[in-house]
C-alpha cells in the first residue's frame, strides 16, 4: 500500500517509490531517481509530480524544482513516445554524428527538442552518451543505437513507427 | 549493442570474462567470481590490512581521471569512526571520448558488485552504492539484476559468507549532468541534491556521503579490486610500468579503423595502440591530431605521440592519461570545430557555481564561434588563450581545468591553423550557427 493515499502514480510506481525510500540513509537521496521514474510514467515531470513527490520526501516543492531544472534528462513538458537524442560530441562528430542529426531532422521534419504533430517523434541534440567507441550513436528513450548510418536511421525510425521498436524504460 | 574488439597485444585482467555472459551470477561463479572477496575473508582479523597492502602493492591508480593510488586512498580512511562508512562507485562515466565503464557494466556487472564489497570490507563499511549515469538506465537494469542474484545467494545483505559482516548495495543513476562526476558533486547528486562540488576540505575520506567517511571509486577501479587480489598485488603490478601497475581499459575513437575498447598494460605505446591495435587511421588517411585520454586532455601531434600511455610518460609529454578515451582526428578535421565543439561541451556543464569557470567557457566558446563563423581576427585567437590561462587553477572544481587545458593546447599547437582560418575565411560565409553545434541542453 502506498503511504500517499491518491497517488498520481500507477500502483506499482507507488509501491516502487515506497521501497526507494527505505532504501538510503536519508529519505531524500531517492528524489533524483524519483523524478526520472515519474518521468518515465507521466512523460514529463508535471507540476503534479512535483506536488507527490515533495510530499513522499517531506521536502519543498522548491526543494524539488531545484533539482530538477539542474539535470538535462529531466523535463518539464512532454517530449515525444520516443524520444531520439543523437550525440554529436567529439568522437561522433568525427563520425559522422551531425549528418545522423540533420536527417533526423530532415526525416522528422522537427528540430532540436521538436515534437511531431502527432506525439510519436521528438528530437534532441545530445552531448557524450558513452557509445564513443561505437559512434555515431543515439539514444532512443532508454535504447541504444550505435554504428549508425542514414540508412539505419530510416530502418530504426520506421521500426519504432510501426510500433515493433524495444521500448527500454 | 556495443560490438567487442580484440588485439594479440592486449591483456586480458579486466575483460578476461567480457563476452562470456558473467552477467549471469553462475557463469561469474565458474569464471572465479566471488572468490576474491571469501579469499578477503578468509584472512580473518588481518584482512582489511592485507586488502589495502594488496592494493597497494599492485600499483593500481585509480581509473576515473587523476590516477590516484587506490591502496592510499582506502588506508585514509579512518579507522574509527562515529557515523557510518561508504563506498560510493563512480559510474558516471561522462568525459566525451570515455565509454570503457560502459562495457564493464554490460558484460561483468558482478566485478563491480564484488570490488564494491571488497572496498567496503577494506574500509568497515556496511553499504555500498552504485551510480550510473543516467543515461545508462539499460546498464542499470542489469546491474539491478545482478544485485539482486547476489542477494538471492545470500551474498549480500546479512553475514556475507560467514564473516560475521553485513552489507549492502543500493544502485541508481543520475538525470544527465557531467559534473556529477565530481567526487563531491557525486556525494551532493546522491543526496538529491543539484549537483554542485564541496569545499574540500573536508575530504570525502574523512566527511563524506551524509557525513560519514567515504571512498569514492570509478567502476573500473573497483571492478579491478577482485582481480588484484586473485592474483596478487605483485604480479599485477609487474603487467604494467613503474609507477603505474596492471592494466587498463583504453576506448581508442575516432578516425581509426577498429574502433573500441582494448585492455592494453600499463605504459603501452600510444602510436602502436593506434596504428596496431586500432588499425591505423581510418581509409588511409594522414593523421592530425590525438586527444589521448578523455576530452580534457591536451592534444598531441603525431609527432608525439610515440609515448607510453601511463601517467607519468603522458605528464611528462605535457598531457595527461585521464579517463582512458583516446581519441583519433584525421588530416580533414578542421581544428578550429573541434576546438569550438570541445568547449561548447564544457560551457554546457559548467555547474555556474565560479565566475571564471561559468564565463570563461563561456567567451572562450562566444570568441571560437565568431572565428569559425568567419568574424574572427587574429586577437581572438591570444583572446582566447588568455581566458583559458586565467580559468585554470582557479576554481572550486576542476571541471574549469577541464575546460581550459585542451583550449590552451588547441591554440599554442595549432595557432598557425586558427590564423590562416581566420586569413582564408571569407567573413559571412555560413557554415554552421552556434545553436546547431551548441543546441543539446
Ligand atoms: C568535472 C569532472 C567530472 C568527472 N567525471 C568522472 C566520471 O564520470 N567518472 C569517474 O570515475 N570519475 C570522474 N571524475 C573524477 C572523480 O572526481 C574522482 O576523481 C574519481 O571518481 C575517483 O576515482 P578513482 O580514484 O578510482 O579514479 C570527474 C572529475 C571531474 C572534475
Ligand atoms: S569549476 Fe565550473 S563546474 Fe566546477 S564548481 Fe566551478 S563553475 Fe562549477
Ligand atoms: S562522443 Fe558521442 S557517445 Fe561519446
Amino acid at each position: 500500500m502506498s503511504e500517499i493515499a491518491n497517488s498520481i502514480f500507477s500502483p506499482a510506481t507507488a509501491a516502487r517509490f515506497d521501497h526507494l525510500v527505505t532504501l538510503y540513509p536519508v529519505k531524500r537521496s531517492a528524489l533524483v531517481p524519483m523524478l526520472l521514474y515519474a518521468q518515465d510514467e507521466v512523460g514529463y515531470v508535471s507540476d503534479a509530480v512535483v506536488t507527490e513527490i515533495a510530499q513522499r520526501l517531506d521536502l519543498m516543492e522548491l526543494d524539488v524544482r531545484n533539482v530538477l531544472s539542474y539535470y538535462s534528462m529531466l523535463r518539464t513538458k512532454p517530449a515525444g513516445k520516443y524520444n531520439v537524442q543523437v550525440c554529436t560530441n567529439i568522437s561522433c562528430m568525427l563520425r559522422g554524428g551531425y549528418e545522423i542529426l540533420d536527417h533526423c531532422k530532415h526525416k522528422l521534419g522537427i528540430g532540436h527538442k521538436e515534437v511531431t504533430a502527432d506525439g510519436t517523434f521528438s528530437l534532441e541534440e545530445v552531448e557524450c552518451i558513452g557509445a564513443c567507441c561505437w559512434a555515431p550513436a543515439m539514444q532512443v528513450n532508454y535504447d541504444f543505437h550505435d554504428n549508425l548510418t542514414t540508412v539505419k536511421v530510416d530502418e530504426i525510425i520506421e521500426t519504432y513507427r510501426a510500433g515493433k521498436g524495444k521500448d527500454v524504460k | 549493442m556495443p560490438t567487442l574488439v580484440s588485439h594479440p597485444d592486449e591483456v586480458k585482467v579486466i575483460s578476461r570474462r567480457f563476452g562470456q555472459g558473467a552477467a549471469d551470477i553462475d557463469k561469474y561463479l565458474e569464471l572465479d567470481g566471488y572468490k576474491a572477496v571469501q579469499k578477503a575473508i578468509a584472512q580473518g582479523e588481518n584482512m582489511a590490512a592485507w586488502i589495502i597492502d594488496t592494493m597497494k602493492a599492485s600499483g593500481l591508480r585509480g581509473r576515473g581521471g587523476a590516477g590516484f593510488p587506490t591502496g592510499m586512498k582506502w588506508s585514509f580512511v579512518p579507522k574509527q569512526s562515529e557515523k557510518p562508512k561508504y563506498v560510493l562507485v563512480n559510474g558516471d562515466e561522462s568525459e566525451p571520448g570515455t565509454c570503457k565503464d560502459h562495457v564493464i557494466f554490460l558484460h561483468d556487472p558482478h566485478a563491480v558488485i564484488e570490488g564494491t564489497m571488497i572496498a567496503g570490507l577494506a574500509i568497515g563499511a556496511k553499504m555500498g552504492f552504485i551510480y550510473l549515469r543516467g543515461e545508462y538506465r539499460y546498464l542499470l537494469k542489469i546491474v539491478e539484476k545482478a544485485v539482486a542474484d547476489a542477494y538471492a545467494r545470500g551474498f549480500l545483505g546479512k553475514n556475507i559468507f560467514g564473516s560475521g559482516l553485513d552489507f549492502d548495495i543500493v544502485t541508481q543513476t543520475g538525470a544527465g549532468a557531467y559534473e556529477v562526476g565530481e567526487e563531491s558533486a557525486l556525494m551532493e547528486s546522491l543526496e538529491g541534491k543539484r549537483g554542485v562540488p564541496r569545499i574540500k576540505p573536508p575530504f570525502p575520506a574523512v566527511v563524506g556521503l551524509y557525513g560519514g567517511p567515504t571512498v569514492i571509486n570509478n567502476a573500473e577501479t573497483i571492478a579491478s579490486a577482485p582481480h588484484i587480489l586473485l592474483m596478487g598485488g605483485e604480479a599485477y603490478a609487474k603487467i604494467g610500468s613503474e609507477r603505474n601497475g596492471g592494466t587498463r581499459l583504453f576506448g581508442i575513437s575516432g578516425h581509426v579503423e577498429r574502433p573500441g575498447v582494448y585492455e592494453l598494460p600499463m605504459g603501452y605505446n600510444l602510436k602502436k595502440a593506434i596504428y596496431d591495435v586500432a588499425g591505423g587511421i581510418k581509409d588511409g588517411k594522414k593523421l592530425k591530431a590525438v586527444v589521448p585520454g578523455g576530452s580534457s586532455c591536451p592534444v598531441l601531434l603525431p609527432e608525439e605521440i610515440d609515448v607510453g600511455l601511463d601517467f607519468d610518460q603522458m605528464g611528462k609529454a605535457g598531457t595527461m592519461l585521464g579517463s582512458g578515451g583516446i581519441v583519433v582526428l584525421d588530416e580533414t578535421v578542421s581544428i578550429v570545430e573541434f576546438a569550438l565543439r570541445t568547449i561548447a561541451f564544457y560551457q554546457h556543464e559548467s555547474c555556474g557555481w565560479c565566475i571564471p569557470c561559468r564565463e570563461g567557457t563561456d567567451w572562450i566558446k562566444k570568441t571560437l564561434t565568431r572565428v569559425y563563423n568567419g568574424g574572427g581576427s587574429k586577437k581572438d585567437v591570444a583572446n582566447v588563450q588568455y581566458l583559458a590561462e586565467n580559468m585554470m587553477g582557479r576554481t572550486f572544481c576542476p571541471l574549469g581545468d577541464a575546460a581550459a587545458m585542451p583550449t590552451l593546447g588547441f591554440v599554442k599547437k595549432f595557432r598557425k591553423e586558427f590564423e590562416d582560418y581566420i586569413e582564408g575565411h571569407k567573413a559571412g560565409t555560413p557554415i554552421i550557427t552556434v545553436e546547431q553545434l551548441v543546441g543539446a541542453h
